[in-house]
């Protein structure tokens, strides 16, 4: 029998920085809001004595287990998908934080171009230069209009940064300064200077001094201590939901955050949802949470999942091009890489904060004429201090074997003696990537689990090709005396990073998005979706910074919608033409 | 899945396992004898000292220069057989050399039997519905792979060079191993490269992990590769041109 609840303004799904957020800013607005939260509580006391590669780096404490439910992978369409059993291949983060705690919380903000990419793309290249399998279009939103929602997200947070000289404007400065440089980071500023780029430290949530939000709450002084990515900070001093939002959200007293709950269904009568029906993980008891508005804050891949349970929206075709949900899914990461390998140098290469480093965006976005290139958009040549953990870093000489005597000579070696690139690349749509459910596997509770149908595209393997060599130059320049490419031809089936878009995107035609520019269902006016389930492609960098950007878009028309009565909060001609 | 292990094994009567049956006789018959087994409290390091060397006939023409150490308790591996190619395999891959200590004198093979009985051994965490339909989708659980894989290797050295792979030299040793990173070794239910794999990537944990688990005796391997461990805070030392050497720390120093 299923449990009904107290009624409440709003309800959101999973409690990390999206449902943070909508907690925080509607419950200071006087609305009471429930998290539901299928993890377990956490805090600061949690990330005490957590200094532990092989619990947290190597087993994953902070991510997801599968052994409740997972995800099908292939690469095609007409390829039979299997489920990813090994948890080492996913890392989406789990318990209240989610993926906001274990991040390495790096934060650009997307370019102007990312917005607008179909029509600027078509204005200054023409349309033959979109192939006809990439289906990107244009968000709904511009960057002037984020912009705001972008800086009050870096304010919660405190990012310490230094600006890029060619992004757009930025209504403020960074909340802090620059991180330090280590001598890897001056060395590439140096040699990218010399190149004629426009290196800058990167911008990130490692804070470089002590911070006090405009919600009061502190965020400490970064200690440089590497135990950053996958872990949670001992110290405060990373931006987390943990010490930000969802404190803010709790004094207030509008805000009840309930664990072990797990969202199963939207529940609707019409197109009007009227709550969520959970399960209590710990005792499989069920409960139904009515709610005015239901806000969908989880993971792409399950807000994506509980649509198409809950038979919201139409789920997107590949061989038509029609419907919705599920649509214009991409795998940002297991992006392209160089080792410089430096014989006669010794670098600190255990000091780093998680994303601690130096960029160049040159060649991202629509920063460079692709006139003469194949491909749209780019990526960030990135020289990252990674903490250099012992068991993952083996770096030996092309050649050497990956065990045994010569690989431990080598691998001893060269440990201090390299530099890493990340040559993080924007990922492009492609109509037959797409996200639906599995016809064979189940999960524990008897659903299907969701189908994730990739493969790196073209423009991709062309954007490598071209990064690659654009590293390697600047490797090389660096000092380098070999250096290692490494290139990624197919998608294997591991999410490497928390970094997956789309299933739920937004733009301004209900015909080709699901969400309005506000996040507000086009069919369901009292459901918002917030989280990079919105992204129509993944933009060069991290998702975090613009997804926290749009979900504080989306608490103004969640407010607006609460106060003014029902209805879209974004008129569009075809929408206007249905009403 | 244990009875098809043994009857499969039955099948192939590998002289490896017959080696085991002995050995294992000859251990229950001494346990008897000795009344040790009777009751009492026997440390490990006695009854590996015990137990360690009598009942094994080491050849005479091989020489063995490192002991495998039985002073722990095994939490998972039950056939001392199987934690003595364990030990080899594991010092195969990362080897004692001129830097300092290998594979077991590091520990890694207590580091290895702890994970393995540990949840994550049992794939706890992971996927593990059926149906599974293709080899690197095993069914197996990590320690199953593990002791699968061990045994193979057993069966393979006895096949190509009549003993066992903890008696030969390191070159043949080498060789065996390089086979299953290669795949070309057939098993059942698992392809024998993700056994090397899983083999591969242990010892490295071993070598490098915190000490607490087992491995890195004496913060060794972060020593070797000038790892300073779980140090608290490096802002001081962040714009140092050159590299910094500091003692590495173990996580037992934050504990409280």
């Amino acid at each position: 029998m299923v449990k009904r609840m107290d009624k409440v303004d709003v309800v959101t799904v999973g409690v990390g920085w999206s449902g943070g957020i909508v907690a925080s800013e509607l419950s200071k607005a006087g609305f009471k809001v429930v998290g539901l939260e299928r993890g377990a509580e956490s805090s600061v006391e949690d990330y005490v004595s957590s200094k532990d590669d092989v619990r947290y780096r190597q087993r994953l404490e902070m991510m997801e287990k599968l052994n409740k439910s997972t995800f099908t992978t292939r690469r095609s369409i007409d390829e039979e998908a299997l489920p990813i059993r090994n948890k080492m291949s996913i890392k989406i983060g789990t318990d209240v934080g989610g993926g906001g705690s274990h991040w390495a919380a790096q934060t650009h903000r997307y370019f102007p171009y990312d917005f607008e990419i179909r029509s600027q793309t078509i204005e200054r290249y023409g349309e033959e230069k979109i192939p006809d399998w990439m289906t990107i279009q244009d968000w709904g939103i511009t960057y002037d209009e984020l912009e705001p929602y972008y800086d009050t997200f870096e304010k919660t947070m405190g990012i310490s940064g230094e600006e890029d000289p060619l992004a757009a404007p930025r209504s403020s400065p960074y909340p802090t300064p620059p991180l330090k440089k280590t001598a890897v980071m001056r060395l590439f500023e140096e040699a990218t200077k010399k190149l004629g780029y426009h290196p800058f430290v990167i911008p990130g949530g490692t804070l470089s001094e002590k911070y006090e939000n405009p919600d009061g709450q502190v965020i400490n002084a970064c200690q440089y201590c590497s135990f950053c990515e996958r872990f949670g900070c001992d110290f405060g001093a990373k931006a987390d939901p943990v010490i930000t939002v969802i404190p803010t959200a709790k004094e207030t007293g509008n805000f009840e955050l309930r664990t072990h709950s797990e969202v199963k269904r939207v529940l609707y009568e019409g197109d009007k949802a009227t709550g969520v029906l959970y399960v209590n993980t710990l005792t499989g008891e069920e409960y139904e949470q009515p709610a005015d508005v239901v806000v969908l804050t989880s993971y792409t891949f399950n807000n994506t999942k509980l649509l198409l349970l809950s038979e919201i929206g139409k789920p997107y075709d590949p061989k038509t091009g029609k419907g919705v949900i599920g649509k214009n899914f991409t795998d940002h990461h297991t992006s392209p890489g160089i080792k410089g390998l430096f014989k006669d140098r010794k670098f600190n290469r255990f000091i780093s904060t998680g994303m601690l480093g130096s960029v160049i965006t040159d060649f991202a976005a629509d920063n460079f004429d692709h006139t003469d290139v194949d491909f749209i958009h780019g990526g960030h040549v990135e020289a990252r201090e990674g903490g250099n953990m012992p068991i993952e870093t083996n770096i030996t000489p092309e050649g050497t074997p990956s065990w045994g005597k010569e690989f431990k000579k080598e691998s001893l070696y060269y440990h201090n003696r390299h530099v890493s690139f990340f040559l993080q690349r924007a990922s492009m749509p492609h109509k037959e990537n797409y996200l639906d459910l599995d016809p064979t596997y189940k999960d524990d509770y008897g659903d299907p689990l969701l189908r994730i149908t990739n493969d790196f595209t073209e423009n991709e393997h062309k954007m490598d090709e071209f990064l690659l060599e654009k590293g390697d130059e600047i490797m090389k320049e660096m000092g380098a005396s070999e250096t290692q490419l490494n290139y990624v031809e197919h998608f294997d089936g591991n999410l490497a990073y928390q970094h997956n878009s789309g299933g739920v995107i937004m733009g301004d035609d209900p015909e080709t998005s699901a969400v309005n520019n506000y996040m507000q269902m086009w069919d369901m006016n009292n459901l918002f979706v917030c989280g990079a389930s919105a992204f129509p492609h993944f933009g060069t960098s991290n998702p975090t910074l613009t997804l926290g950007a749009l979900t504080y878009r989306a608490t103004e028309g969640i407010i607006d919608y609460l106060n003014n009565g029902e209805g879209q909060l974004l008129k569009t001609e075809s929408k206007e033409e249905k009403v | 899945m244990t009875d098809n292990e043994n009857k499969r094994e039955n099948e192939d009567g590998s002289n490896n396992e017959k080696t085991n049956e002995i050995e294992n006789v000859s251990r229950r018959k001494f346990l008897k004898s000795s009344g040790i087994a009777a009751g009492g409290v026997v440390g490990g390091a006695l009854l590996g000292s015990l137990l360690g060397n009598p009942f094994k006939s080491e050849p005479s023409t091989k020489v063995q220069p490192l002991s495998i150490d039985y002073g722990e308790t095994r939490q998972f591996f039950k056939r001392k057989s199987d934690f003595d190619i364990l030990n080899f395999a594991t010092e195969t891959i990362y080897p004692e050399d001129e830097h300092g200590a290998g594979a077991m004198n590091l520990g890694v093979p207590y580091y290895i039997d702890k994970q393995l009985a540990s949840p994550w051994g049992q794939n706890a965490e992971d996927y593990m519905r059926k149906p599974f339909i293709k080899k690197d989708q095993t069914s197996l659980n990590r320690g199953e792979v593990f002791l699968r894989g061990l045994r193979k290797l057993n069966e393979v050295a006895q096949k190509e060079h009549e003993d066992e792979f903890k008696n030969l030299e390191e070159e043949k040793q080498i060789e065996l191993l390089k086979k299953f990173e290669a795949d070309e070794v057939e098993m059942e239910f698992v392809s024998s490269a993700y056994f090397f794999e899983l083999l591969r990537q242990t010892t490295l944990e071993g070598c490098y992990c915190d000490p607490m688990y087992g491995g890195n005796k004496n913060m060794e391997g972060w020593k070797m590769k000038e790892f300073p461990g779980a140090r608290l805070s490096y802002t001081d030392y962040v714009e140092e041109e050159d590299f910094v050497a500091l003692d590495p720390v173990s996580l037992k120093t934050q504990t409280q």
